[in-house]
């Protein structure tokens, strides 16, 4: 119905989880089915669909060669973005990226960068003048809530997925050979978990309907060598320091299990 | 002369039938022969070609009841969602009479009502109203929406079908014409009922729906097929 | 008496002059259609012909926030046509572009003849349509899956709406065009029609062509339209297949 959560569903679904049990059979700590598939867009040099539940999103992965920041003068760069279709939820309005649409390509950026997936160094092809750039699509088809854990796993399956062009400089010029396709070098593979917060339990996870009447969410990016490298809160309500704790406890665990889905 | 059957599947201009026949619901008239304008079952009645939508958007109608949720308050109504593209207003007057009282005392944003659908006019606006038995603000329960077409298949003949689950699960359930239905009893039954009834919104362009249900209900409960009281549940017509 | 047609056929086979990709004047690329294949949309439908991954869904009828154009007698119809950054060569920049606002419009166009508008007014249907992947056509595959879309989502039509478009290459008229085709040929010819009565309606073209060769091409393409009218009723058909025995 409206985008209203109807009382007597938040009080179902809240004393559900204060027995530990969720509106959809699975226990708190329990994800949705998952699915993730590689090199679905032949146009992309590097691409995945990833469905969490119902949730659908697809990347695209599209490299050009371009000037790098003056800052970074040796570093190739990496550009997330990210757009909620109108088609993926009844609430989502045609129109430049709202807050929540900004909010989830910068955390998906963060984490891919402070987790150091790629190895920009490498990127470079001409110091202070020519670079990789990486530019990164987030594409939401099928929102049923949860979207940063879906952006993330298929973000870095679709990095998985990427061959860019041999490279190579003659007389400061740069040649591109199409018919040489190398894989991107991958360096780790930092993966995100989400909580929420709906009274005083926390579940991993949120489904829609959850995410409707959760008073906050957290989200904790961690490698493969156990470091953590991205949190992002949210939510009207605050979390306390022990729920905080019990979070990043967890992490290791549920990352290790996402895991599992990257090729 | 009609060129379908009963029950066939037919996409929009898919043609039905002849002048020999009436147009009914989903179907249009073009020149001499009547074609779908739908997706979904032929339903044939003596000389009405109908299609049954397998997908659609409940247009409110005077008299139907409904389940609808609070999502405004003004100055002398509240605006609800009927789980249509028209939302309903109910007017103060109809729950306080001629008193002034705080509105949201009585109803406030996010309550979920049973309400009868009063009038709609031209341009659909909908008036809802309280009066009448068992309606009225729902408390506690869950809420689970169908295609609204398929009200009647959960309901059942006579009732028989809603009946089947509420004495299975000993859930109180109220169907609203709009196609939202409301559960309440034992949460662990309220999600029973639950499976079982988006079971039948999936299935209920299908035939033998009764026995399957019936079957999944026993299954989940993890009763024993009774021969005996198989015999006793009432045939369906599977219309 | 052989046609003027007829005559081209035999050409064309005895000098084995096929396409490229090996295909016939008057054959389509590989199409596959899937109806229903969203969750949250009221009607959605997945198409793939030739390279181009396209995407349609529906939202509607709806309520219409923006008064500005309700309309008080009947549903008014809201298109979006928009290409992911990655399903073209050179990145695209998101957000739409002219090209994107103009083929919205006439998508619109396109679909609006079918439905009973009348039926509901003061709402909105809205129809989004997003190729994920581009490969020349992307105008009338997105058309021909927003069709399908509208009857997954119970929108009540007098017909559907099929769409594909015809050109010339090299000289010859061909039909559905793949990307290298329109790039490198001299003509190109959108049509979308209602099946049932051929009426057309959405005719572009662009390029150089006479006006045999303009009449050659339209009844191709309608003749096109026509055999991706079959493929549309088949995905619908198939989504309520398995459950309907």
């Amino acid at each position: 119905m409206s985008s209203i959560v109807p009382e007597i569903t938040r009080k179902s679904i809240t004393e559900l989880i204060k027995k530990g049990e969720r509106a959809d059979g699975r226990a708190q700590y329990d994800y949705r089915d998952i699915s993730l598939e590689v090199g679905v867009i032949e146009k992309a040099e590097g691409s995945a669909r990833v469905k969490i539940g119902n949730t659908q999103i697809v990347i695209g992965i599209k490299p050009q060669i371009g000037e790098p920041f003056s800052d970074t003068y040796n570093l190739g760069v990496l550009m997330t973005n990210s757009e909620l279709l109108p088609m993926a939820s009844p609430t989502f309005e045609p129109g430049p990226p709202d807050e929540r649409s900004v909010e989830m390509a910068r955390v998906v950026d963060r984490c891919l960068r402070e987790g150091k997936v790629l190895d920009l160094e490498k990127l470079c092809i001409l110091e202070g003048e020519k670079v990789w750039m990486i530019f990164l699509d987030i594409h939401v088809l099928d929102h049923d809530g949860n979207l940063i854990d879906a952006a993330v796993l298929g973000s870095v399956a679709a990095l998985m997925n990427t061959k860019i062009p041999a490279v190579s400089v003659e007389d400061c010029k740069v040649i591109v050979d199409e018919e040489n396709k190398i894989p991107l070098h991958i360096n780790e593979k930092p993966l995100m978990c989400t909580f929420a917060k709906i009274d005083d339990d926390l579940i991993i996870d949120p489904s829609l309907e959850e995410e409707n009447i959760m008073g906050a969410r957290i989200s904790v990016a961690m490698r493969e060598d156990g470091s953590l490298c991205a949190v992002q809160k949210g939510g009207e309500d605050p979390l306390t320091r022990e729920e905080v704790i019990k979070v990043i406890k967890s992490i290791y665990e549920k990352t290790k299990e996402l895991r599992e889905y990257l090729p | 002369m009609i060129f379908v059957e009963d029950k066939d599947l037919v996409i929009p201009g898919d043609v039905l039938a002849d002048e020999e026949y009436h147009t009914g619901r989903g179907t249009f008239r073009e020149g001499k022969n009547i074609h779908s304008s739908l997706v979904g079952l032929v339903a044939v009645r003596d000389k009405r070609i109908n299609v049954i939508p397998l997908q659609s958007k409940y247009i409110p109608k005077r008299g139907d009841v409904v389940i609808g949720e609070v999502t405004d308050i003004r100055f002398s109504m509240w605006n609800l969602d009927i789980n249509s593209p028209y939302s309903g207003f109910l007017s103060a007057s109809d729950v306080f009479g001629k008193e002034k009282r705080d509105l949201n005392k009585a109803f406030d944003v996010g309550d979920v009502l049973f309400l009868r659908v009063v009038d709609v006019d031209e341009v659909k606006k909908v008036k809802l109203g309280l009066k009448g038995r068992g309606l009225g603000k729902f408390k506690d329960g869950i809420l689970i929406y169908i295609t609204p077409t398929k009200v009647p298949r959960l309901i059942g003949k006579k009732g028989s079908m809603i009946n089947m689950i509420k004495d299975e699960t000993h859930c109180d359930i109220i169907v609203g014409q709009n196609g939202v239905v409301w559960v309440k009893g034992n949460p662990l039954m309220e999600r029973v009922a639950e499976k079982v009834i988006n079971m039948i919104e999936k299935q209920a362009h299908t035939s033998g729906l009764t026995d399957r249900v019936r079957n999944m209900l026993y299954k989940i409960l993890g009763k024993e097929i009774d021969e005996e009281e198989v015999e006793r549940i009432p045939e369906v017509d599977e219309d | 008496m052989k046609t003027d047609r007829e005559v081209i056929i035999i050409i064309l086979n005895n000098n084995n002059n096929l396409r490229a990709d090996g295909r016939d004047f008057n054959e389509l690329r590989p199409l596959k259609i899937e109806a229903g294949i969203l969750e949250k949309a009221d009607g959605s439908a997945y198409l793939e012909i030739g390279g181009n991954k396209i995407l349609a869904a529906v939202y509607g009828p709806r309520e219409l926030h923006v008064r500005r154009i309700m309309r008080p007698d009947m549903a008014v119809i809201r298109c979006r046509y928009n290409m992911a950054p990655f399903s073209v060569g050179e990145r695209k920049r998101p957000g739409p572009d002219r090209r994107s606002v103009e083929i919205s419009k006439i998508t619109a166009d396109a679909l609006r003849p079918a439905i009973f508008l009348e039926k509901f007014p003061r709402s909105t249907i809205d129809v989004f349509i997003e190729v994920l992947e581009a490969e020349g056509g992307t105008r009338c595959a997105g058309i021909t899956a927003a069709s399908v879309a509208l009857a997954d989502a119970g929108i009540p039509m007098k017909d559907l709406i099929a769409s594909c478009a015809a050109g010339k290459a090299e000289g010859n008229v061909i039909l559905d065009l793949s990307e290298e085709e329109d790039k490198e040929g001299e003509a190109d010819l959108p049509v979308a029609i209602m099946p049932r009565s051929g009426n057309i309606t959405l005719l572009q073209m662009d390029g150089h062509m006479t006006p045999e060769e303009f009449e050659n091409a339209l009844d191709l393409a309608i003749e096109g339209c026509q055999k991706i009218s079959a493929v549309q009723k088949e995905a619908i058909k198939n989504r309520y297949g398995e459950e309907n025995e």
